[in-house]
């Protein structure tokens, strides 16, 4: 006789799975039961006008803020309203900030190496030895965001467009499941953002993202599946056609 | 693999650096004892325990630069964890004194005969013993570090909110140790030592081995401080100070990371505190006061936060400065003191060896660019040349 399985906490085989989740602060609510599935391996952009919630939902998923109700589970199965911000590191999930976020007074390479995928607790880090292996790692990740040359300098130095790219390689060292990427074009140059994209839809070949953006004419460039939020919630999703052509959409968002 | 990390990798000017305080252990003891007091080169007797209270500060600063400079906790209350380690010193040095105090009691301390207490109390046992007491100087501001920065960093109290209640701590601890009822000698506090592990403690080769044992638990302390921020967990400290968020986000537990290197320090600030006892003769509970620790992190600044050198130089020119000013206008040091942190606040934010380093660096560069330009012109005066010979050939073949 076998015996079945209890109804496990498995709620669907999406990588990210948000059910009604509502956070408000100081009576003003951010995320109005909101709900949106990913799917492993989706690229997803998310738009919406400010205020729409979109980084509050970002800070939900990675444990910074906790949600006032509803259910955020990770690869089916975790629950990731109960962790904090470094267990959901450690689970797989990268978050790439707005303003781009890296060690300033450490050189690209030593950025690399401290984002590494690798035993992250005090004694280890304190008698951590780079082995050839990971040494291989931090060269292909340098030669994948194009920083080789650039691997001694101190981030400090980079323009904003590297430092950009340096926090993106920095994700990649993680292993990521799932990226969560914040307006990861603004500030850059035309041929930076068509560069960009191309990146990003290579690092989706082997993981999900969700891209979060306001430059149209990027996601565009992605060619993905879009939910446009508003409010707190979701407006609309499908392909760019079809949201943009929604009249809520424009006028909640487009149209201003 | 601890000693293997010791030894991994220094920056070489720190190592020159430590050779230089260990070279100070040997010298200025020799020159103390041997020399004749008319020799130029002789250090005289009551400059040993003053230069060895100088870097019983460095060793302070030191502890204070790891988690001030490399981890951004700017901690207001570390002069409670010197007090610490000073009071677990005298409390041996007390002991020591047996039967030959005032009252001449065998087991209690004259304090306790003149509050007419009747035995030890508990937690004076075992402070008989020297491998003891060294234990409790490394335990007891290592614990309350612990359990202070466990509530601390787990609640995420950073920044200003931290400083203050870091000053809150060592205000609570001197208030605690003037209460008579506490039984560390209340005002008074802990003094007329007579002798350390048998040796006379006024004596002149007594005092110039605490000096030597100072420097060399400087240097020790140097290295080990050097191997801790060179190691991966160094730079993840860094990482801390810069952008706290990003460290959480890379799945690093930024509270564990705070919380070792702030008891690390602690033990750190306790070992200064009980190299300073023996050679200071007397703790009381004036060292928890709140400006002692603040000047430790004027220290700190004027030599150089995040640098390892720096604020050991801080800490032994300041107080040099201390002991000549104090001497000639007394009532003007903590003006001078206060000038001098907004002096370096403005016009050297990164601190004297901070400075320097960054001349250095600047110096480099340009040493760099001028080699490059050299090496171009070389080449284009060769490439010149060149043209010239094959022009020359050329016109002779015609």
């Amino acid at each position: 006789m076998t015996t079945v399985k209890p109804a496990a906490l498995k709620t669907t085989n999406s990588i990210l799975y948000l059910d009604g989740v509502s956070v408000s602060f100081d009576g003003f609510k951010a995320l109005n039961s909101l709900s949106f599935v990913v799917e492993p391996g989706e690229l997803r952009a998310i738009i919406g006008p400010n205020g729409a919630g979109k980084t509050t939902m970002m800070d939900i998923i990675t444990g910074k803020t906790r949600p006032d109700e509803g259910i955020v589970y990770f690869n089916g199965e975790v629950d990731l309203t109960q962790k904090d911000e470094a267990d959901i590191a450690q689970l797989g999930i990268g978050r790439k900030f707005q303003k781009p976020t890296v060690f300033e007074s450490h050189t690209v390479w030593d950025n690399i190496e401290l984002a590494l995928n690798r035993k992250r607790g005090v004694f280890a880090t304190l008698f951590y030895k780079l082995t050839p292996e990971d040494k291989a790692r931090i060269e292909e990740i340098l030669e994948t965001v194009r920083m080789t040359a650039r691997k001694d300098d101190l981030a400090a130095n980079l323009s904003h467009g590297q430092k950009q790219w340096l926090e993106i390689g920095m994700l990649l060292a993680q292993e990521p499941k799932l990226l969560l990427v914040d307006e990861p074009v603004a500030g850059m140059t035309d041929a930076e953002t068509t560069e960009t994209a191309v990146l990003l839809k290579e690092i989706a070949k082997t993981r999900s993202v969700v891209v979060v953006e306001h430059d149209m004419g990027f996601i565009r460039d992605l060619g993905v599946k879009v939910t446009c939020l508003a409010e707190g919630s979701v407006l609309a999703e499908g392909s760019i056609d079809f949201v943009s052509s929604d009249p809520k959409v424009i006028e909640n968002y487009l149209g201003r | 693999m601890i000693t293997q990390m010791l030894l991994r990798n220094h920056d070489k000017k720190v190592l020159w650096f430590a050779l230089a305080i260990l070279a100070a252990a040997v010298l200025v003891p020799l020159s103390n004892l041997l020399l004749p007091a008319g020799n130029p080169l002789h250090v005289p007797d009551h400059m040993v325990p003053l230069l060895g209270k100088y870097l019983s500060y460095a060793l302070l600063a030191l502890a204070l630069d790891l988690v001030w400079g490399y981890c951004g906790i700017l901690s207001l209350g570390h002069g409670a964890f010197f007090a610490l380690g000073g009071y677990a010193m005298g409390m041996y040095l007390m002991r020591q004194i047996g039967p030959r105090g005032v009252y001449a009691n065998p087991l209690l301390p004259d304090f306790m005969v003149f509050l007419n207490w009747q035995e030890l109390p508990w937690y004076w046992y075992g402070f008989d013993q020297f491998w003891f007491a060294a234990l409790m100087v490394l335990f007891v501001p290592g614990l309350l570090a612990f359990v202070f920065g466990w509530f601390a960093f787990r609640s995420r109290v950073t920044g200003v909110y931290l400083s203050i209640i870091t000053q809150a701590m060592t205000y609570a601890l001197l208030l605690a140790f003037f209460r008579n009822e506490m039984g560390f000698g209340g005002n008074n506090g802990l003094t007329d030592f007579k002798d350390i592990l048998g040796f006379n403690i006024q004596a002149g080769g007594t005092r110039a081995t605490l000096f030597a044992a100072t420097a060399i638990m400087l240097a020790l302390a140097l290295l080990l401080s050097s191997a801790i921020v060179k190691s991966k967990y160094g730079k993840v400290l860094v990482g801390v100070r810069d952008a706290e968020s990003r460290t959480r986000f890379l799945g690093y537990r930024v509270e564990n990371m705070k919380l070792f290197i702030f008891t690390v320090s602690a033990m750190m600030a306790g070992v200064a505190g009980a190299l300073y006892v023996p050679q200071v003769g007397i703790i009381n509970p004036g060292e928890f006061a709140p400006a002692n620790s603040i000047e430790v992190v004027i220290w700190t600044a004027v030599g150089g936060r995040g640098t390892l050198i720096g604020p050991i130089i801080g800490a032994v020119l300041v107080n040099f400065g201390k002991s000549i000013f104090t001497a000639a206008f007394p009532e003007f040091w903590l003006f001078a003191l206060g000038a001098l942190f907004v002096a370096t606040t403005l016009f050297l934010p990164k601190g004297i060896v901070g400075t320097l380093q960054q001349f250095a660096k600047a110096r480099d560069e340009r040493k760099v660019a001028a080699a490059k330009e050299h090496a171009y012109q070389e080449q284009a005066a060769k490439s010149a040349g060149e043209d010239g010979l094959a022009s020359a050939h050329t016109q002779a073949a015609e």
